[in-house]
Order: structure tokens, then C-alpha cells, then sequence
């Protein structure tokens, strides 16, 4: 599979990519209550200092790129889900949290890990267009090479694939 | 019972976690490979658990969960409800309930994790999944429980199972007796101070050493709590003749197929710490790996104290509070609350008189649950405010803007009594 689109860097002050972004600074615990998929979106990155302002940028950004340790914290759907609403396909991350990455890959939201240091993914500029592609775990930017991403398993992928855990087990029946 | 047994023939012996996940998997054990797990309890609290309804509603009209009997809901996060929002979520469950005829803890039973190990329904070797993300707690006893989101945990109502990628384990060694002035949370705070938000990412950690075996079950649960704050899947703790005598005793039977700890297993990984010199430890605020001694903080007004959650909730913790409040009054510019784990820890506590004591030391006691961390049902911090809370987790505006200080519930009672954050040290003798 090719994931193609537009990315936003989450990045530090020191021009590092963010590390323990949580999912209280994805989705706020106080928005917990809102079970509509369509209504999480405005509140994507609502808690995260300098990237509030995500849910304007709607149909304009499909990969978020982040450091370590991404969506630690609660197991929250929602930390998923508000990205999907935005139409963000894929995160590229330098780790993540265990459950965040079950989350992601059930609701078919691309989860990848960045291998290596990558550097040509770190300096990718707000808005440049690059393409994953899951098979080779090669990630291009106008066909040159700018980094890999880890290959993820069989189930996985079929997960994916099949467009979440719902319909993959519809499949399996 | 598993030492010297193989791992996909490769010749190794397995590690707790992956002794637990071929008991409950016909698929080939190794770490990081993917298996279908079958899940013995599956749970949905009423945070998330909506949504899990209505997954069930879409995706499974009209089909049955896979196994009525341990399939459960708990209400522990906002109880009762405060927001007409979370009436409503917690009705929508009820209904799903009574429909199904599924259990519901409702929102006078405490936190689900620990109602599980008091009425010994997540016996030593057990799998659970639920929404909570601190389900693994039950590493405490030798279990291994999984908060997971409100998809999967629909998908495991309807089919018992999930898939699961096979963590890898290391070993954390912990070395030396700690002071008698310190407890489990110090205990606990070294270890996350000493690996770090990540130091666990992704892994299934096995707890060793004498301190940590002579851990009573609550101080375990303590530890086994914060593995989430290490990023790890789990943290897991041999069961010792007190856990295993904890659910013969409920259940009439000896638990089967525990999980043991094998030295020899290859470990990713393995730490080691000494806690021969362990102090009275706080985690700074928004940081629950920034771990400092409360002796090098200097003076540090405190506003208020929250001692309870599925990390100090316990009987154990509330009582020890008790005792060292007992006949005296807190600082009169702290407001310090108490929140019981669950409805049988407020029973122990209010037919033993230790209601009262902490009432007539000045401390609002309220129902049983989660209390301070979720929504803040007890309460929440302003900007500026002081909190000490005996929670696993400070990150910024959790539990309010104010600054939360992470402690033991001694260090908790010190600091409600002095009015600054302090170590049951500052209490003097014979405390
Ligand atoms: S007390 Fe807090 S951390 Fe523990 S289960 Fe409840 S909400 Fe989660």
C-alpha cells in the first residue's frame, strides 16, 4: 500500500521532533463525553502548546510526523479518531505507546515507526508531499529516498487493508 | 510448572508474559510476533464504555457478547455522574446491560481494576481487557490485563479475542531493603525515576528481588500501576503464598497454570536498582519520571492533597493515612480529600472508625472510585495551586492547572499536616 499526502512536523523548540505527546494533549479528557466521530476533530491537538490551531487546517495535512513515545497515556479512542475526522492517513512516529498503536491500526489509521535516524523525514518542511509505502518501508519526497519506516506485520497490514478491526473480522468469518 | 518448558521449540523458557498468552493462544509464542489471544474477563468502564455500546449496536445488531458471564461493565471514572453527558453514557450502558443481562459495577462499587482482585474474578495467569488504561494493574497478581480502545474492546465482547503482538520482557531487579520510612510509592517513583517514561516502551517488565517479594498485595498494586507510566505493557510480579492464599480464600480453590518468574530467561533487557538508601520521593509536576527526594525541594506551600486512585486507594493506604492524622488537625490552608478505592475499602474504613478520624482531622471523604484523575470528580486545581496526590499521573491540566506533585500517602498525610510538602520524617519521632 502507498500512503501519499501533505505533513505537519511536531516539533520542539530546539527543532527536535516532540516526544511524549500524550493523549490528554490529543484529545483533552474534558471532551471525553462526545461519542460522534465528526464532532472529535475540532479538538484534535487541542492540548498540545503551539499545534492547536490542526483542526483549521482540514484536507491540508494527511501525515503528522512526531518523535518518541507517541499517544502514551489513556487508551482513549478518541486520540485516534479525531485525526481520522481531519483526514490524517497516517502517523510516522519514532515510537509509540502500546495501545495508541493497537487504536490507530484498528480504526486503520496508518501507524508507522521512523527506523533509523531518517534525518531526510526530520527536515521534511510543514506541507511538503511524501509517500510511504508499506511494503518496502520506503518514504520518498519527489521520489528521492528521505527515510525508512518499519515494515508492519501480517495482521496488521490486513488490518489496515480491510479498513479496520471490524471489517477485518467480518472477513475472517 | 514452566521453567525449562520451550518456546516454539527454540529451546528457551518462557517469561510470565509469554507463559500467560500460551495458556490463553493456539499460536506460536515469540516476542514480537502476533498471536489471537483469548480473553477471560472483558470489561468496558464508563469512560469509553458508550462507545463500545454503540460499536456493538453498529457493527453487531442484535448478536450476543461471546460470554455473558465475564463480560462486565464498570462505572469508576465519574461517579456519580457530574455532566449530563456522562448520565447519559452511563444510561446508554445500563440499558445495554439489562438487555444482554451483563453485570454493571455501578457507580457505588470503586475502581474496576481493584474490584477484580478483591472478588477474585482476575486470578493469577488470567487475561482481561478493558477501557482503562491502567488494567495493568494486575501484574500485581500475576495477571495480565490490557486497557485497550473502544473498538477492540467491542470486537473482544463479540468474539472472546484479539490479537496481540507478543511484547518482550525485561527484568527489573530491584536490589536491597529500603528504609522502614519509606513505602511502596517511593518504591515504585525510584523505579519510574530510574527507567523513564520510556524506559518500559512497548515491554512486558518482570519485577524481581526481595523487596519486591515481600511487597504486600496492596504495595504490588502500586508498583504494577505505574507500568503505564514507563510506557511499559506491563509490569509483572510473581505471585507469592499471601496472593495465592488471597484468592484460595475468596474462591475456595487454588488458582491453576500461575505464571512464575524464570532467572534463566534470555531478557531483552535488565535494570537493576538499589533501594538500601530510598528516601521520601515526589514526582515533579507534569513529569511522572522527573522523581526528586522530597528532602531537596525546600520549602514548598501546599494547597491541597488528594490521596486515593487505583494506584494508593487502598485500604492499606487510606488506613496508613489514618494513623499518622489520627488525633490531630491538617494545616488549616490545605484542603485534603480522600477517595477509597472501592465500596468494600469505605466499609473496612468506616467500621473501623477511620471514617471518622480522617473526618475529625479535617479531610473530605468521597465515594469510592477514581476520584481525582478522571475529569476530577473530587475536584480540580486552579492555576498556582499546590497539589500533592498520591495518583500515577501529573501531566499538565490532568488534574487541573494547578502543579501535582506525585507521593506516597505518608508523604501525602506529612505534607496535608505541615502545610508544605514534607516526608513523615518532618513529623518527628514516632510517627
Ligand atoms: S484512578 Fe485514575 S489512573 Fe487509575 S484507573 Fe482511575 S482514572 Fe485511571
Amino acid at each position: 500500500m502507498i500512503i501519499e499526502g501533505a505533513v505537519m512536523l511536531l516539533k520542539d523548540e530546539n527543532g527536535d521532533l516532540l516526544g511524549d505527546i500524550d493523549t490528554d494533549m490529543i484529545f483533552h479528557n474534558r471532551h471525553l463525553a462526545i461519542t460522534d466521530v465528526n464532532e472529535m476533530g475540532k479538538y484534535a491537538l487541542g492540548n498540545l502548546k503551539g499545534y492547536e490551531h490542526l483542526p483549521s487546517l482540514k484536507g491540508k495535512v494527511q501525515i503528522l510526523i512526531a518523535g518518541d513515545n507517541f499517544g502514551s497515556g489513556s487508551s482513549r479512542q478518541q486520540a485516534v479518531d479525531c485525526f481520522k475526522a481531519l483526514g490524517i492517513k497516517a502517523l510516522l512516529v519514532r515510537s509509540v505507546g502500546a495501545i495508541y498503536k493497537r487504536n490507530a491500526i484498528n480504526a486503520a489509521l496508518g501507524l508507522f515507526t521512523i527506523e533509523g535516524t531518517s534525518d531526510g523525514i526530520v527536515r521534511s518542511k510543514d506541507g511538503d508531499r511524501i509517500s510511504l509505502d508499506t511494503i518496502t518501508g520506503d518514504v520518498k519526497k519527489d521520489d528521492g529516498m528521505i527515510g525508512r519506516i518499519a515494515i508492519p506485520s501480517g495482521v496488521q497490514m490486513d488490518i489496515l487493508d480491510a479498513g479496520g478491526l471490524f471489517e477485518y473480522g467480518r472477513r475472517c468469518e | 510448572m514452566y521453567a525449562g518448558s520451550t518456546s516454539g521449540g527454540i529451546g528457551l523458557e518462557l517469561s510470565m508474559i509469554e507463559q500467560i498468552i500460551s495458556e490463553h493462544s493456539k499460536d506460536r509464542v515469540v516476542p514480537g510476533g502476533i498471536v489471537w489471544m483469548d480473553i477471560d474477563l472483558k470489561t468496558a468502564r464508563d469512560f469509553g464504555g458508550a462507545n463500545v455500546v454503540g460499536h456493538m449496536e453498529e457493527q453487531y445488531p442484535n448478536e450476543p457478547v461471546a460470554d455473558p458471564e465475564r463480560t462486565f461493565f464498570t462505572f469508576d471514572t465519574v461517579v456519580p455522574a457530574k455532566t449530563i453527558p456522562y448520565a447519559e453514557n452511563q444510561h446508554i450502558i445500563r440499558r445495554f446491560a439489562r438487555k444482554w443481562g451483563l453485570k454493571v459495577y455501578d457507580v457505588d462499587a470503586g475502581i474496576g481494576s481493584h474490584i477484580v482482585i478483591e472478588e477474585g474474578l482476575a486470578t493469577p495467569g488470567a487475561t482481561m481487557a478493558g477501557t482503562d488504561s491502567h488494567l495493568n494493574i494486575l501484574g500485581a497478581v500475576g495477571a495480565f490485563g490490557q486497557g485497550m480502545g473502544d473498538m477492540d474492546i467491542a470486537f473482544i465482547f463479540r468474539t472472546g479475542k484479539t490479537w496481540f503482538e507478543v511484547p518482550r520482557t525485561m527484568r527489573v531487579a530491584v536490589e536491597g531493603r529500603m528504609p522502614r520510612n519509606c513505602s511502596a510509592k517511593d518504591l515504585t517513583l525510584a523505579v519510574v525515576g530510574t527507567l523513564g517514561s520510556k524506559g518500559g516502551l512497548g515491554m512486558s517488565m518482570e519485577m524481581t528481588g526481595d523487596q519486591v517479594e515481600s511487597l504486600s498485595l496492596s504495595g504490588r498494586i502500586t508498583l504494577a500501576s505505574m507500568a503505564t507510566e514507563m510506557g511499559a505493557v506491563c509490569a509483572l510480579i510473581e505471585p507469592n503464598g499471601e496472593i495465592l492464599e488471597h484468592f484460595r480464600s475468596v474462591n475456595g480453590e487454588q488458582p491453576q497454570n500461575v505464571p512464575v518468574h524464570v532467572p534463566d530467561y534470555l531478557f531483552e533487557r535488565e535494570v537493576s536498582l538499589d533501594v538500601s538508601d530510598l528516601e521520601a520521593l515526589v514526582s515533579m509536576p507534569g513529569k511522572p519520571d522527573k522523581v526528586r527526594p522530597v528532602s531537596s525541594l525546600g520549602t514548598i506551600e501546599v494547597d491541597s492533597v488528594f490521596i486515593g486512585s487505583c494506584t494508593n486507594g487502598s485500604y492499606e493506604d487510606i488506613s496508613e493515612v489514618a494513623r499518622i492524622v489520627e488525633g490531630t488537625r491538617i494545616h488549616p490552608r490545605v484542603m485534603a480529600k480522600v477517595v477509597p478505592a472501592t465500596r468494600s475499602v469505605w466499609k473496612r474504613l468506616l467500621y473501623e472508625g477511620k471514617v471518622k478520624t480522617l473526618f475529625d482531622s479535617g479531610f473530605i471523604i468521597s465515594n469510592s472510585g477514581c476520584g481525582g484523575c478522571a475529569s476530577g470528580q473530587i475536584g480540580m486545581t486552579g492555576p498556582g495551586e499546590v497539589q500533592v496526590s498520591t495518583s500515577n499521573r501529573n501531566f499538565m491540566g490532568k488534574q487541573g492547572k494547578g502543579d501535582t506533585y506525585l507521593a506516597s500517602p505518608r508523604t501525602a498525610a506529612a505534607s496535608a499536616l505541615l502545610g508544605r510538602i514534607a516526608s513523615i520524617d518532618d513529623l518527628g519521632v514516632g510517627q
